[in-house]
Order: structure tokens, then C-alpha cells, then sequence
């Protein structure tokens, strides 16, 4: 994926605001979800077992999945039964109302102090979610808001994966501290917070190898790195920034789980929403395990990288109705 | 992977064992259940849907009437329809052409393409003897051309470079045509992750597509895709009209929902599965042997056929030599049979596609993991070659050296040799080292526990 500026996928002209481009990048997410809900809401059918059935199936194939569908249509059922809902424009409001209440908690963003010297970001994943592409946004982010970055290369392991951030780095400016592949990932991490101080930098991005969250020796290799980091500055990794591919069905959560229980994740990063995604497995993390969502990748250019905002991605996947 | 899926299914059918006979109502139930698992394991809901349809109406029809329990029935009717909906066969690649045999891989951003590349370039030379030229058209990811060349080179693949400014096309056009000069019989085409709603990038992969014409045309897809597998898939399919799938990261334990929604969407055979990080982690796709294993029935076949490729034949036939002739069987012979173990994948892997695994509760699976391989060796390792050869003269303080020499317990050294007293007897009524039989004792042995 490049970094460099490309035009967007549809080629369509960018809309300025970030709800704007959310929506505009969310695209597939809202043709499969809320075309499809308001079509069954807003349309004045008859509120029965078919509707819920279908409303059920909507959420579904948009990835929320089992658990979090449920608990949503339950409510609604609940809710109906009660009679505090009556009509489909009645249903849809709710059903915003319960997302954007699961999703909400979630809307922290990452605060850096400053005067954390340096503030360690420690970004994990399994492999192929696109780590090394964020880290490069990120960074790009942090740069711009002025503070000064560092990037160390502890993805010793996928052949490449140095040259990839060195390459990115000395576009950007930015020091990137790297060994050669195959080297101790943890000693790459060592010198990176001790060149980190030296050079006063505010923010140091460690990048680690991809790996899969059932592979107990690599997981071992994981926590390593951050038992190193966490020797030369207690507080650090001030942040484990864990990296989720929106592609990904339910087994999200498993990867989530494996990697909260062996690094203790402190916040997420879902990548490639654009398009492809249905954005619907945010609901489903946000609703298991509460976990602040730090950003939103929506595409490919730098400015992608967004903020999540619970309101705006409420209104992205399911808008208000005119 | 599809442990889970296996789980859920078990549970649902299991209680449809016990009952007498089907109505409408106890299949209606096994039915959700098996609906909730396969959309728990991701299989995208068009898909579930036709799936149980069929299911349905299978079970309620004549079919059930003729054969022996109504469980049975379902079972088998489940099995069936997984097997179809896999794909009945094996699906092999297609090279039967004048050479070079051009194969083109495509995917999203991420799903293993370029290790792939280089998986299934390392296997047609191992195992087909095909000589095999890569190449990588990825001119937008930082470095992701080194990439190729690297693990290419690990391998001993040759890579054909080309130039980050450089036109796909023209790339793999060159490639093409060097290899017909130097008489490469197959070049794999590594191409730029891409979202298939991306017009300009799939685009490109049309125009590359067309260029080159590839004999293959496989869909990389990671095994953990959720409900989008289906618009992605299909998505390729119509655009490069693909005729394989190979889906990759099948050793973690995404449910491989994927795996049946890309199939049933796409119509095309999934013809491999990655199942790790390393270059030979490649293995053939077999629809049944994972219908079966879905169902928890096993995968003792592909074992079996590991075996055979992985065993060293040499030294099985050493030991086989050594046990005829009375000589006994050592720790170190052992240590040689848990080394060939850990070569065919470990025992996880291993024990995974057993009959039964399925039914194993998760925790009891998770104790049996390659670390103790790993110490088991070690201990051994930890030993003089006299006490390898006669492990009876292994007492209290011999014990507490080869157990702080390995980083152990005592305890762990007695188990050891309990466990290596017991297979010693076992081998000594085989007569002959059969692999299946060492490993039945394995089994029991390990943690003095029967599956």
C-alpha cells in the first residue's frame, strides 16, 4: 500500500469533513447495512417476526455478529413487546440510539503528554492487518501536530519489513532505528527507547512482527519486547496499540483476546474500513470489550488515518434519516 | 482452524444421537445451532442459508427412513453436503502446458500473497521438480520487492526483479519473456494487495491479466475473513475469471467460515492452505478430510501422508533393524521419534486432525502443546550417552543433574522415564517401530491420560 497521495478509490473528488469522508469512505458499509435497514424500517411495513428476522439478518452479514446481534435484537424485542416502540422510523432511531451507546464508551482518543519522555507506543497484530502502513500515517499524524517522533524497526522477522519503514522514514524525516532481519526484536526495542532519550525525542513507535495470536512462542516473544521497554521506563509502553483488519470476521475477537491477555492491549486501531469492510465488527469489539478505539483507517492516502468518533461512524453506517 | 466450528457442531448433533426418531422439531433445533455456528464461524449468511436449506430438506425426506438412527442420518447428511459445498475433490494445479506455466496471484492488502508467492514456488520445485522464476508487480508498498527477493532467495527461488517505477505490465511482460529464453517451467506473478472496489487497481490486475494470460489464476484469501469474503471474492472472480483459491493463516484458529463462503460464491476449487510462517507451511487442500474434520471425524489420512514424506526413512529403518534383532529400543531412539514428530508439525498439529480431537475439551488440548516436545528433548539432551543407552542406572543424584542440566524438575525426569518404560514394552510387543502404533502410545503416554 502506498503512502504516497493517490486519488481515492472511487475517484470521486474528497468531500472536506471527516464525517463527510467518513461517510464517502464507508461506503460499502452503508449500502449493505443501512440501505438494507431503510429499506425495512423507513418503509412503513408491518412490524413482525419477519422484520425482526430480516433486521437480524442485516446486522449479521454487516459482521456485528452473533453475540452483539442478539443482544441489539433482544432489545428491540423487549422494547416492542413493551410497547415504547411503534413503528419501523421507531425501530431505526433505537437501533442508533443502542449502537452509538455501545460504540460511545469507546470514543477515547490517544492523549499524549507532554512530557512523557518519550511516550511509547507499542503497535501489535496478526499478520497482514497492516501495522508498518499505520505506523507510517501515524507517525505523519503525530509529526504534524508537532511533536517529534521516532520509529523503531522490531519487526526483525517478515523479510523486508526494515527496508519498508526505512524507506517511509527518510520520506518523512523521521529517524528510524533499525538491526538487521533476524536480529533480537527486544534488543532492537533497547536501543530504540535508549536513542529515544538520548535524542529527546516525545514519541517513540515500536512496530512489531505480525504474528498469530495461537503461536505461544512468538506471543512469549511479544511480551518480551515489552518487559524490555518496561524495564527502561516504568510507565512505558505508555500505550499497546493493538492493529485489527476490518476485513476480519469474529475472530477478531480471539485475536484481541490472545494479544490483551499476553501485552495487556490499552487501545485499537481498525485498518481498510474503506470499502470492503462493513464496519460492524467495531460494534462487535466495542461491545465485548469495551476497549477504547483509538482510530479508523478509511483509506489509503495519510489523511485517512482518522480519529474514531462515535457519532460520526453512528451516522456513517446508519445516517439519520431525511 | 476449524476447531470451534467442529465444537459447535458436535454439540448440536450430539444431541440429535440420543433421540429416537427426527420430527420437525428436534432437527429444527440442531439446524439453529448449526446456523449460529457457521455464522459464528463466519460463513457469510447466503451461504449459511443454502447450507441448511439443504440440510433441511435432505433430513426430512426419504434419505433419513433407510438408514440405521436418525442421528446417523443427519450426520452423514451434513458431512455430504460440506463435502459438496467444499468442493468433492482435490483440485491440483494446472501446468500441462507449454512452458511457462504463468500463474497470476491476486488478493486484498495483507492477506499473505508474496509469502505465498514464494510457499508455492518452494513447493513445485520440491516436490513437482518444476524449475520455478518469481516475480514481484508490486510497485507501491515500500520495499515490498525486496520482500520477494529475499524469501525467494532463502529458498533458492530465482527472482526476477523489477524496477519500483516501472509498469506492472511491463514487469511481468519481461518476466514472461525471460522466461521462455531461459526455460523456466513455471513463473509465479506476486501482484499489489488491491481492494476490489478499487476500479483502478483492478484495472491494472485486468490489463495484467490479459498480458500475460496465466494458465492459474489464484485468489489469495486470509482464513479469518468475515461476511465480506463473498463480495471480495466474487468481486475477483469476475474480473479475472480466477480458477483457484488458496487460503492462508490457517494456523490460527479463525473457524475457516471463509473458506466455505468463497467456494460456494466463487464455484472455484480452494486448491491450497498456508498453515505458517515457514516456506514449506503449503499443504494441498483436501474438501472431505476437512468436511470430515469439521465434523470431528478426523484427518488421518493427510497424517498419514505427512508421515510418509516427513518420517526419515533411514533412520525408521535403523530402528525397525535394531528392534528386530532384539537390541532395545533407547532413549535416544526416543529422542529420535519425538524429533520426527516435531517435524511433521507437532504434536498440536498433529493431534488436531485426530478422530475425536474434536470432542477433547479445549483445556486438556492445550497441555499437549510442542513445548513439552521441546522439554522432553531437552532432558534427554541433558543425559550421557551411557544413560541414553541404559536408562536404568538413572537414580536420585544422576536425576537432580539431568533435571537442573535441562531446566526441570525431577519430577519431569521420572515422568519421562515412566512414559519411556511404557513405550519400551510397547515396542518390544510390536516388534517393528510402526508410526501409528508409537503414536497411539504417545497419546496415553504423555500425560498418563487415554483420549
Amino acid at each position: 500500500m502506498t503512502l504516497t497521495s493517490k486519488t481515492t478509490a472511487t475517484g470521486e473528488t474528497k468531500p472536506q469533513g471527516l464525517l463527510a469522508r467518513l461517510r464517502n469512505t464507508l461506503g460499502a458499509t452503508r449500502q449493505s447495512l443501512t440501505q438494507g435497514l431503510a429499506d425495512l424500517l423507513l418503509d412503513k411495513r408491518v412490524l413482525d417476526e419477519d422484520l425482526l428476522e430480516e433486521l437480524e439478518t442485516q446486522l449479521l452479514t454487516a459482521d456485528v455478529g452473533v453475540d452483539a446481534t442478539q443482544n441489539l435484537i433482544a432489545d428491540i424485542t423487549g422494547k416492542l413487546a413493551r410497547k415504547e416502540l411503534s413503528d419501523g422510523p421507531a425501530i431505526y432511531a433505537q437501533l442508533r440510539q443502542s449502537i452509538l451507546e455501545i460504540v460511545q464508551p469507546c470514543a477515547r482518543p490517544l492523549l499524549i503528554p507532554g512530557d512523557a519522555g518519550p511516550f511509547v507506543i507499542m503497535i501489535v497484530g496478526v499478520n497482514g492487518v497492516g501495522k508498518t502502513t499505520t505506523i507510517g500515517k501515524l507517525a505523519q499524524r503525530l509529526l504534524s501536530s508537532g511533536l517529534q517522533v521516532m520509529i523503531a524497526a522490531a519487526d526483525t522477522f517478515r523479510a523486508a519489513a526494515i527496508e519498508q519503514l526505512q524507506t517511509w522514514g527518510a520520506r518523512a524525516g523521521v529517524p528510524v532505528i533499525a538491526q538487521h532481519t533476524g536480529a533480537d526484536a527486544a534488543a532492537v526495542a533497547h536501543d530504540a527507547m535508549n536513542a529515544a532519550r538520548a535524542r529527546k525525542v516525545d514519541v517513540l513507535i515500536v512496530d512489531t512482527a505480525g504474528r498469530q495470536h495461537t503461536n505461544v512462542g512468538l506471543m512469549d516473544e511479544l511480551t518480551k519486547i515489552k518487559r524490555v521497554v518496561n524495564k527502561l521506563d516504568p510507565q512505558a509502553p505508555h500505550e499497546v496499540l493493538m492493529i485489527l483488519d476490518a476485513v476480519t470476521g469474529q475472530n477478531a475477537l480471539s485475536q484481541l483476546e490472545h494479544f490483551r491477555r499476553a501485552v495487556g492491549v490499552t487501545g485499537l486501531c481498525t485498518t481498510k474500513l474503506d470499502g470492503t469492510a462493513k464496519g460492524g465488527i467495531l460494534i462487535a469489539l466495542a461491545q465485548k470489550t469495551g476497549l477504547p478505539i483509538r482510530y479508523i483507517g478509511v483509506g489509503e492516502t495519510i489523511e485517512d488515518l482518522v480519529e474514531f468518533n462515535a457519532e460520526d461512524f453512528v451516522d456513517a453506517i446508519i445516517p439519520e434519516p431525511e | 482452524m476449524f476447531d470451534n466450528l467442529s465444537q459447535r457442531l458436535q454439540v448440536s448433533l450430539n444431541r440429535l444421537r440420543g433421540a429416537g426418531r427426527l420430527t420437525q422439531d428436534n432437527i429444527g433445533e440442531a439446524l439453529r445451532e448449526v446456523r449460529m455456528a457457521l455464522l459464528e464461524a463466519d460463513v457469510a449468511l447466503p451461504v449459511v442459508k443454502a447450507f441448511v436449506d439443504q440440510v433441511r430438506t435432505k433430513a426430512t425426506g426419504q434419505e433419513v427412513v433407510r438408514s440405521l438412527t436418525p442421528g446417523q442420518a443427519v450426520i452423514k447428511i451434513v458431512n455430504d453436503e460440506l463435502v459438496t459445498l467444499l468442493g468433492a475433490t482435490n483440485d491440483r494445479l494446472n501446468l500441462a502446458v507449454r512452458p511457462p506455466a504463468v500463474i497470476l496471484m491476486a488478493g486484498l492488502q495483507g492477506s499473505g500473497k508474496t509469502t505465498t508467492v514464494v510457499k508455492l514456488g518452494h513447493l513445485l520445485q520440491e516436490r513437482e521438480k518444476k524449475t520455478v522464476a518469481v516475480v514481484s508487480t508490486d510497485v507501491y508498498r515500500p520495499a515490498a520487492m525486496e520482500q520477494l527477493r529475499r524469501l525467494s532467495a532463502s529458498v533458492g527461488l530465482s527472482c526476477v526483479s523489477g524496477q519500483p517505477d516501472e509498469q506492472p505490465v511491463e514487469i511481468a511482460r519481461t518476466a514472461v519473456d525471460q522466461a521462455k529464453r531461459s526455460l523456466v517451467d513455471v513463473v509465479i506473478i506476486d501482484t499489489a494487495g488491491r481492494l476490489h472496489i478499487d476500479n483502478e487497481m483492478m484495472d491494472e490486475i485486468k490489463a495484467l491479466h490479459a498480458a500475460v494470460d496465466p494458465v492459474e489464476t489464484l485468489f489469495v484469501a486470509d482464513s479469518v475473513t468475515g461476511q465480506d469474503a463473498v463480495n471480495t471474492a466474487k468481486a475477483f472472480n469476475d474480473v479475472l475469471s480466477l480458477t483457484g483459491v488458496i487460503l492462508t493463516k490457517t494456523d490460527g484458529d479463525a473457524r475457516g467460515g471463509a473458506a466455505l463462503s468463497i467456494r460456494h460464491i466463487t464455484g472455484k476449487p480452494i486448491k491450497f492452505l498456508g498453515t505458517g510462517e515457514k516456506p514449506d507451511a503449503l499443504e494441498p487442500f483436501y474438501p472431505d478430510r476437512i468436511a470430515s474434520r469439521i465434523l470431528g471425524m478426523g484427518d488421518v489420512l493427510s497424517i498419514i501422508e505427512q508421515a510418509q514424506r516427513t518420517t526419515d526413512q533411514d533412520k525408521a529403518r535403523k530402528l525397525a533393524k535394531k528392534l528386530t534383532k532384539g537390541k532395545g529400543f533407547d532413549l535416544e531412539d526416543f529422542r529420535d521419534q519425538l524429533l520426527q514428530m516435531e517435524n511433521m508439525g507437532g504434536i498440536a498439529s498433529m493431534l488436531e486432525r485426530l478422530p475425536g480431537m474434536g470432542a477433547v475439551p479445549e483445556n486438556v488440548r492445550g497441555q499437549l502443546n510442542d513445548n513439552q516436545f521441546k522439554r522432553l528433548v531437552a532432558i534427554i539432551n541433558s543425559m550421557t550417552p551411557e544413560e541414553r543407552r541404559f536408562p536404568a542406572i538413572i537414580r536420585g543424584s544422576r536425576k537432580r543433574r539431568i533435571a537442573r542440566g535441562s531446566g526441570t524438575q525431577v519430577q519431569e525426569v521420572n515422568r519421562l522415564l515412566k512414559q519411556f518404560t511404557q513405550m519400551q514394552k510397547m515396542m518390544k510387543r510390536a516388534g517393528k517401530g510402526g508410526f501409528k502404533r508409537m503414536l497411539q502410545g504417545m497419546q496415553g503416554g504423555l500425560h498418563g491420560k487415554p483420549f
